[in-house]
C-alpha cells in the first residue's frame, strides 16, 4: 500500500485535441494519501469515471504520470497495478459459487488453498455473505451481488487502493444506507486507500473523509463535508453541493467595498481592492438567511412546504434568493428584508472564492 | 409486475397461422402416420397391417447401418463447427469498420443454395480437374471421393463445416457481443488470465446461443439430404447414404410407402428425442 | 369528479396486488402516491389508466364506469421512470406523435408543440435526436408529449427517479407550474416523502398493496391517522417507542419524563413516534429532552447530518441542519423536541398529538 500519485494529468478520447473542450480530462495533478477514504463527485460527463479509469489503469492518459509511492505505473497494465475495482453493474462469474467468486482474484494469484480458505470466509463474515457462501452467485440479489464484486476486492491483501463507481446505482434505494454505512464500516476496519466516484452528494459525503468535486474535466475543490458546505471554494461547489444550492447573486465591487441591493454586503473572505476579475458574485447558503426588519428588500414569491422546514423562494430585482424557514416559523407575505449571516457569505471573483 | 390484460381478440391474429401449420405439417404427417400401418398396391385400396412396417423397419440392418452412419457423421460435424465456430468468434474483432467485413464475409456460405453448394463440392473436389482434388493427388495423397468410402466422407464433412461453422461464428459471436465490458475489465483487475476469461465469462454468456446453435446445427446435419445427394449421390456403394437418402431410396426407388412412412415417423422421433433431451439438460442449471 | 376507484381489487395468480382499494381523486391537481419500491404504486396507475383491469371492483372518470376500457379509449397519458422517447424521430417529431395519431392539422400541431417546448425549456433541442440529448433533456421530451396531448388525466411514475438530483431539483420546482392552468388531474409516483411535499397537492400513501391514508398532503404528513403512514411518509424513518403514561407524564424508559399535552388520555402504554428533525444536535427549545446517545453511523447529505444512535440498544434517527463531522462510536447528546410527539394506540391509530 502506499500513496497515489497523478503528476500533470491530461487527457483526450480524441486523437488530435485542439480546443478546451476536447480534453475530458484538464490539466491536473492531485494526491491520494495511503488509507484515506476520497469520493470524486461531479454531475455526469464531468470526468469522474475517466480519471477512476486512469488510476486503475484502464486507461492510458494522453499527458502526465501515474505514481504509486515511488514507483511510476504508468505504463503497467491493471493486474499489476493491484488496484480492485467495484463497478456500477454488479459483476459476478455467474457459474461459480459466492466462495469461488470470492477466491477467484486469489486463485488467479497461486495463493495457497488454504490460505485462500482463511481469507475468504474472513471477508464473507464482514459482508454477512456466510450464509449464501455455497450458492451460485447468478441467483443473488443485486445488493448480494455488489457485495461480492466489492468482497472481491477487499479479499486480496496486496490491494493498493480500492475503487467504486457509482456502486449504488442498481441498489434498491431502502437498501443504500445500509451499504454506504456498511462501506463506511468496512474502510475502518481494513484501511485500505478508497476511491468512490459518484454523482450523489449524500453518498459522497457519508462516505468519504475527502471529497473530490469535478466540473468539465477540472477539479475545483479537495475538501472534507464541513469545508464543501461551508467554506465552497468554487461557485459550482456551492451550486452543486446542497439542496437547495447556495444562492449566487451578482454583485459591484467598489473601492474594496462589495455592495449589493445598494447596501454594503459583510463577507467572510475580503478581496483585493486591484482585484481584476470581470465578475463578482456573493455567495450565501439558504441555511444562511433569514427574515429581518431591515436588509436586502425583497418580494416573497413562492413557499414550498417540505416538512421540517419551508423553502421559501424571494425576488431582488432580476434576483431569486432562496432561503429556508424552520417548521412553523413565520414568513411575511409580500414585501420583507433580508439579513445574510456574515460568516457564512462569501465574495467569489470569476467563480473562484477568493482569500 | 409483468401481466398484460388478456385480450381474447388476439386469437384471431393467431389463427391464420394454425390453419398454416394444419395445412402444411399435421395434415401430411396424418397421411404419413396413415400409410405407416396399412399396405396398399395401387388403386387407393389399403389393407391394414398394424405395426408390422414398424417392426420391419427397426429389424432391418439396412436402417441400423444409416442410422449409424448418420450418428458419426453428426457427431463429427458437431465436434468440429461448434469449437472451430467458437474459436472463429472469439478472434473476429469486437469494434470498428472490419466488424462488418467479417460478418459479411462470415455470412456468405450461408447465402448459397444447397444444391449449389453440393455441385461446387463435386466439381472442386473432382481428382481429375477439380481444384481440390487435384491439389491432393498430386502431392501425394490417394484421393478420389468417387471410389474411396474415406475420401467420400472426407469430402462430405469438409463440405459441410464450410457450409454451416459460418452459422456458430455468428451465434457466438452476438452471445459475445451482449457481454458487457465491465466483466473483461473486473476480470482484467482480478488477475484473470486468457482460459479463465473465457471459462468462467465468455463460454457462461454464450451459453444460450451455443445451445441454440448446436441445436440447429444437429437437426440440420441429421436430416442432411440435398449436398451429400448432389456431391456423391450416397455412394461409393452405401458409404454414405443418411437416413433421409435411404429413406428417399425406399420410398420412391423402391415405392415400399408402407416401411417408408414408418421409417420416416422413426427418423421424426429420434430428432424429436434428441433435440428435447439435449434442450432440457442444457437448460437444467439456467436458474432464471 | 375525475377519477374514482371503487372497491378495486387487482390480483395476478395466488397474488394480490391490490387490495380492495377505493379512493376519489382531487381534479386538476397533483395527487401523489407515496410508498416503496413495489408497494403497489404502478399497478394503481396501471388500474387508473385502463393498461390493466382489475379483477374486481370499478374504476369511474368523469361520471362515467369506465372500467375495461382500453387505454387508447381514453385521453390519458403516461410518463415513465425511465426516458422513453421513439428514438428516430428528432424532438418535434417525439412532441407532436400523439397529435398526429389524433389527426389534427398541421398548422395546430405546429402551434401546439411550440408552446409545449417553450414551456419545457425545449425549443433549442427541436431538431435533434433523443440520443444527442441528456438524460434531462430526454425526460423533458417525454414530459411534452405527455403535455401536449392535453390528456383529462396524466399519470407520472417515479418520472425524476433516473435524473442526478441537481437536474431532479430543477423539474420538480417547474413541474407543478407547468399543470397550474391546465385542465386534468395529475397522478404522480414517488419513493420520496420530501418530493411529495414539495410538490404539494393531495398524497396517498402506498403500502403494501393498500391505501393507508389520502388527503391534503401537509395534513397526512402533519397528521398521519395511523404508524403506518407515518412511517411511510418520513425520511430519514421515523423514530417510534413504547412510553408510559402516569399522572399526567409520559416516561421513556422509565428515566425521561414530560408532561402530556392532552388531558383526555388515559394512564397506560403507547406509541409515541417522532420525526428525525426533532431529534437534534442543538437544544432548540428549553422544553427538549437530552438523550444521552451512542453513535452508530452519520450520514451527510448535502446541508443536513442524519445521525442513527443507540439509547440503551434502542435505535434512534436524529436529522439537524448543517454539516457536521461526527465519528462513528462517539458518544453524545441529542434533544428531543417533546411537543412535537405523536402517540398511537394499540392499533396504532393516532390518538393525541
Amino acid at each position: 500500500m502506499s500513496k497515489i500519485s497523478l503528476k500533470n494529468i491530461r487527457h483526450s478520447y480524441m486523437d488530435n485535441p485542439v480546443d478546451d473542450i476536447d480534453w475530458a480530462l484538464k490539466q491536473m495533478s492531485v494526491d491520494w494519501s495511503d488509507g484515506g477514504a476520497y469520493a470524486l463527485l461531479g454531475p455526469s460527463g464531468c470526468g469522474k469515471t475517466t480519471l477512476l479509469n486512469i488510476i486503475s489503469g484502464l486507461l492510458k492518459p494522453s499527458e502526465g504520470e501515474v505514481w504509486f509511492g515511488d514507483q511510476e505505473v504508468s505504463n503497467f497494465p491493471t493486474d499489476q497495478r493491484n488496484i480492485a475495482q467495484v463497478f456500477q453493474f454488479p459483476v459476478v462469474y455467474d457459474t461459480m459459487t459466492v466462495y469461488d467468486n470470492l477466491a477467484f482474484p486469489l486463485r488467479n494469484r497461486g495463493i495457497p488453498e488454504t490460505e485462500i480458505d482463511k481469507k475468504v470466509r474472513e471477508i464473507a463474515s464482514m459482508l454477512d455473505l456466510e450464509k449464501t457462501l455455497m450458492t451460485r452467485a447468478s441467483g443473488l440479489t443485486a445488493d448480494g451481488k455488489q457485495k461480492i464484486s466489492l468482497g472481491r476486492g477487499l479479499v486480496r491483501s496486496d490491494v493498493n487502493a480500492i475503487m467504486f463507481d457509482e456502486p449504488l446505482t442498481v441498489i434498491d434505494p431502502h437498501l443504500k444506507w445500509e451499504l454506504r454505512s456498511k462501506l463506511k464500516e468496512l474502510h475502518q476496519q481494513i484501511g485500505t486507500t478508497m476511491i468512490y466516484v459518484t454523482h450523489d452528494q449524500t453518498e459522497a459525503l457519508t462516505i468519504a473523509d475527502q471529497v473530490v468535486v469535478m466540473q468539465e474535466g477540472q477539479v475545483v475543490q479537495i475538501g472534507t463535508p464541513v469545508e464543501l458546505f461551508e467554506r465552497p471554494q468554487h461557485t459550482f461547489v456551492g451550486h452543486f453541493i446542497g439542496s437547495p444550492g447556495m444562492n449566487l447573486l451578482p454583485c459591484d465591487f467598489d473601492l474594496g467595498k462589495i455592495v449589493y441591493g445598494g447596501a454594503q454586503i459583510e463577507t467572510s473572505n475580503q478581496l483585493n481592492v486591484d482585484n481584476t476579475a470581470t465578475r463578482f458574485e456573493i455567495g450565501v447558503r439558504p441555511e444562511f438567511i433569514r427574515f429581518a426588519d431591515s436588509g436586502i428588500p425583497v418580494r416573497v414569491e413562492k413557499m414550498s412546504d417540505a416538512g421540517r422546514f419551508s423553502i421559501v423562494e424571494t425576488r431582488h430585482g432580476e434576483d431569486i434568493i432562496k432561503l429556508l424557514v424552520p417548521d412553523g416559523g413565520h414568513v411575511p407575505s409580500e414585501s420583507a428584508f433580508l439579513q445574510f449571516d456574515p460568516k457564512h457569505t462569501h465574495i467569489y471573483a470569476d467563480d473562484w472564492m477568493v482569500d | 409486475m409483468d401481466n398484460r390484460r388478456s385480450n381474447k381478440k388476439a386469437w384471431f391474429f393467431v389463427l391464420p397461422v394454425v390453419a398454416l401449420v394444419a395445412f402444411n405439417a399435421i395434415i401430411p404427417l396424418m397421411t404419413v402416420v396413415n400409410y405407416s400401418v396399412q399396405e396398399t398396391f395401387g388403386n387407393n385400396v389399403f389393407f391394414w397391417e398394424g405395426v408390422k412396417w414398424f417392426e420391419q423397419v427397426l429389424n432391418s440392418d439396412r436402417f441400423h447401418d444409416s442410422l449409424g452412419r448418420q450418428l458419426i457423421f453428426t457427431g463429427i460435424i458437431l465436434s468440429i463447427e461448434v469449437p472451430l465456430g467458437v474459436a472463429i468468434a472469439l478472434t473476429m474483432p469486437r469494434k470498428g469498420v472490419w466488424v462488418s467485413v467479417c460478418l459479411v464475409f462470415m455470412a456468405m456460405p450461408l447465402l448459397i443454395p444447397w444444391n449449389v453448394v453440393g455441385a461446387m463440392w463435386n466439381i472442386f473436389a473432382l481428382p481429375d480437374i477439380g481444384l481440390l482434388g487435384y491439389a491432393l493427388n498430386s502431392i501425394g495423397f490417394d484421393y478420389d471421393y468417387t471410389q474411396q468410402p474415406l475420401s467420400a466422407w472426407f469430402t462430405t464433412i469438409l463440405m459441410d463445416v464450410w457450409h454451416w461453422t459460418s452459422l456458430v461464428v455468428l451465434l457466438a459471436y452476438a452471445g459475445l457481443r451482449s457481454i458487457p465490458d465491465a466483466y473483461y475489465q473486473a476480470a482484467k483487475i482480478d488477475g484473470a488470465g486468457a482460459w479463465a476469461v473465457f471459462r468462467h465469462i465468455q463460454l457462461p454468456k454464450m451459453k444460450r446461443v451455443l445451445t441454440i446453435a448446436i441445436l440447429l446445427r444437429f437437426m440440420d446435419s441429421f436430416m442432411i439430404y440435398t449436398e451429400p445427394f448432389v456431391l456423391t449421390g450416397g455412394g461409393p456403394g452405401n458409404s454414405t447414404t443418411f437416413l433421409s437418402i435411404d429413406l428417399v431410396k425406399v420410398a420412391l426407388g423402391q415405392f415400399d410407402l408402407g416401411p417408408a412412412a414408418a421409417m420416416s415417423l422413426i427418423y421424426f422421433l429420434i430428432v424429436l428425442l434428441v433435440s428435447w433431451v439435449f434442450y432440457t439438460l442444457m437448460m437444467k442449471n439456467e436458474g432464471q | 369528479m375525475p377519477l374514482e376507484l371503487k372497491n378495486v381489487v387487482k390480483k395476478v395468480g395466488a397474488d394480490t396486488h391490490i387490495y380492495d382499494t377505493s379512493v376519489e381523486l382531487v381534479e386538476n391537481q397533483f395527487n401523489i402516491l407515496l410508498g416503496t419500491t413495489l408497494a403497489g404504486k404502478t399497478t394503481l396507475m396501471q388500474l387508473m389508466a385502463g393498461l390493466e383491469t382489475p379483477t374486481s371492483g370499478e374504476v369511474w372518470f368523469a361520471g362515467k364506469n369506465v372500467t375495461g376500457v382500453p387505454v387508447q379509449k381514453r385521453n390519458v397519458s403516461f410518463v415513465h421512470q425511465q426516458f422513453i422517447n421513439y428514438p428516430h424521430f428528432n424532438v418535434y417529431e417525439n412532441i407532436a406523435s400523439p397529435l398526429r395519431v389524433a389527426k389534427i392539422s398541421k398548422k395546430e400541431i405546429e402551434e401546439r408543440v411550440g408552446h409545449v417546448a417553450d414551456l419545457l425549456k425545449l425549443t433549442p433541442m427541436l431538431g435533434r435526436k433523443p440520443s444527442e440529448l441528456s438524460g434531462g433533456q430526454q425526460q423533458r421530451t417525454a414530459l411534452a408529449r405527455a403535455l401536449v396531448k392535453d390528456a383529462d388525466l396524466v399519470l407520472l411514475d417515479e418520472p425524476l427517479a433516473n435524473l442526478d438530483y441537481k437536474l431532479r431539483e430543477e423539474l420538480r420546482d417547474e413541474l407543478p407550474k407547468l399543470f397550474q392552468d391546465r385542465d386534468c388531474t395529475v397522478v404522480y409516483a414517488t419513493t420520496e416523502p420530501t418530493e411529495a411535499l414539495l410538490l404539494g397537492g393531495n398524497t396517498a400513501t402506498v403500502h403494501e398493496g393498500r391505501i393507508t391514508q389520502f388527503g391534503n398532503t401537509s395534513e397526512v404528513y402533519r397528521k398521519p391517522s395511523d404508524l403506518l403512514t407515518a412511517e411511510v411518509f418520513s425520511d430519514p424513518p421515523i423514530n417510534a417507542a413504547e412510553v408510559e403514561l402516569a399522572s399526567g407524564q409520559f416516561s421513556l424508559n422509565g428515566q425521561v419524563n414530560w408532561p402530556s399535552a392532552s388531558t383526555k388520555l388515559a394512564n397506560g402504554s403507547y406509541k409515541m413516534a417522532i420525526r428525525p428533525h426533532y431529534v437534534t444536535l442543538e437544544q432548540n427549545s428549553e422544553k427538549a429532552l437530552k438523550l444521552e446517545g451512542r453513535v452508530l453511523v452519520a450520514e451527510l447529505s448535502g446541508s443536513e447530518s442524519v445521525v442513527h444512535f443507540e439509547v440503551e440498544g434502542h435505535p434512534w434517527v436524529s436529522q439537524s441542519p448543517g454539516i457536521h463531522a461526527i465519528e462513528v462510536g462517539q458518544a453524545i447528546d441529542f434533544y428531543l423536541d417533546t411537543t412535537q410527539c405523536l402517540y398511537f394506540d394499540d392499533n396504532d391509530k393516532l390518538i393525541a398529538e
